[in-house]
């Protein structure tokens, strides 16, 4: 199949990106560059520069909302990409109305408290929705090890499941993108089957 | 009882357990997690009542931070 008809059929579709860090950032970017029609990203966060080893963003948007930084690289990679953003932390309630339009979500927290609250729920509330997670990504090395999970039709899971990020064991760039870009891979997949599904 | 625990058999000495005692005794002993019986998700006030029992197909699955 052509790029072309791959984008166009992407342009159909709303993915959510709950947390614009190490994950959300670069997801967002490799969505847009596929040709994703809208892009609904929720952070409350800031840019600091110590975040630049490893997530999408500039040393001159330094203290910029995270969202609205995301959001201007996204304008320059792909205009097609409509970016919806939401400066808010997002919490049990809130998940449900910022990521209701959504086809897909990806989870994309940075603690492990909100990606246990992201899980219940969508997986309660909405029902409908697939749940693209990311867990372990912390260090460097063992790429083999980085894995992609299907629970089950609703929920996914990319990661090595166990390294945990701590002063020690810091998450960069190269692991983080790893996690990042088989988060996004699942969702090409999923919604280009929609397509192959339409069309047999 | 033999039961699928994240897709590999594993087998118990008891007809069922709690998701609390499974996780006693695998040593599962990390805060985050989701755990799946059949599909369904338990919650964590649920962790003491719900029952694993023969042929159940369990996922637990541990919520590591970073992102």
């Amino acid at each position: 199949m052509k790029f072309k008809e791959i984008k166009e059929h992407l342009s159909r579709y709303t993915v959510g990106i709950a947390g614009a860090g190490g994950l959300g950032s670069n997801c967002a970017v490799a969505l847009a560059r596929s040709g994703i029609g809208k892009l609904i990203i929720a952070d409350f966060d800031i840019v600091e520069e110590s975040n630049l080893n490893r997530q999408y963003f500039f040393v001159s948007q330094a203290g910029m909302k995270k969202t609205e930084a995301l959001q201007a690289n996204i304008a320059k990679i792909n205009p097609g990409t409509h970016v919806e953003t939401h400066d808010t932390m997002l919490n049990e309630k809130n998940i449900i109305s910022v990521f209701k339009e959504c086809h897909i979500i990806i989870e994309a927290f940075d603690s492990s408290e909100m990606k246990e609250i992201i899980a219940h729920t969508v997986m309660e509330s909405l029902p409908d929705k697939v749940l693209v997670m990311g867990s372990g990504l912390a260090g460097f090395g063992n790429n083999n090890g980085i894995r992609e999970r299907k629970i089950d039709d609703r929920l996914y899971i990319c990661g090595d499941g166990e390294s945990e990020t701590g002063i020690d064991n810091p998450p960069l760039a190269p692991r983080v993108g790893i996690v990042a870009n088989m988060q996004a891979n699942i969702v090409v997949e999923l919604l280009m089957k929609e397509k192959n599904e339409d069309h047999s | 009882m033999k039961i699928t625990l994240n897709n590999r058999p594993e087998e118990f000495d008891a007809d069922s357990i709690s998701v609390s005692e499974m996780l006693e005794i695998k040593n599962f002993t990390f805060r985050m997690r989701i755990v799946k019986i059949n599909g369904r998700l338990i919650k964590k006030e649920e962790y003491d009542n719900a029952i694993i029992r023969d042929g159940d197909d369990v996922q637990m699955l541990y919520l590591m931070s970073g992102g």
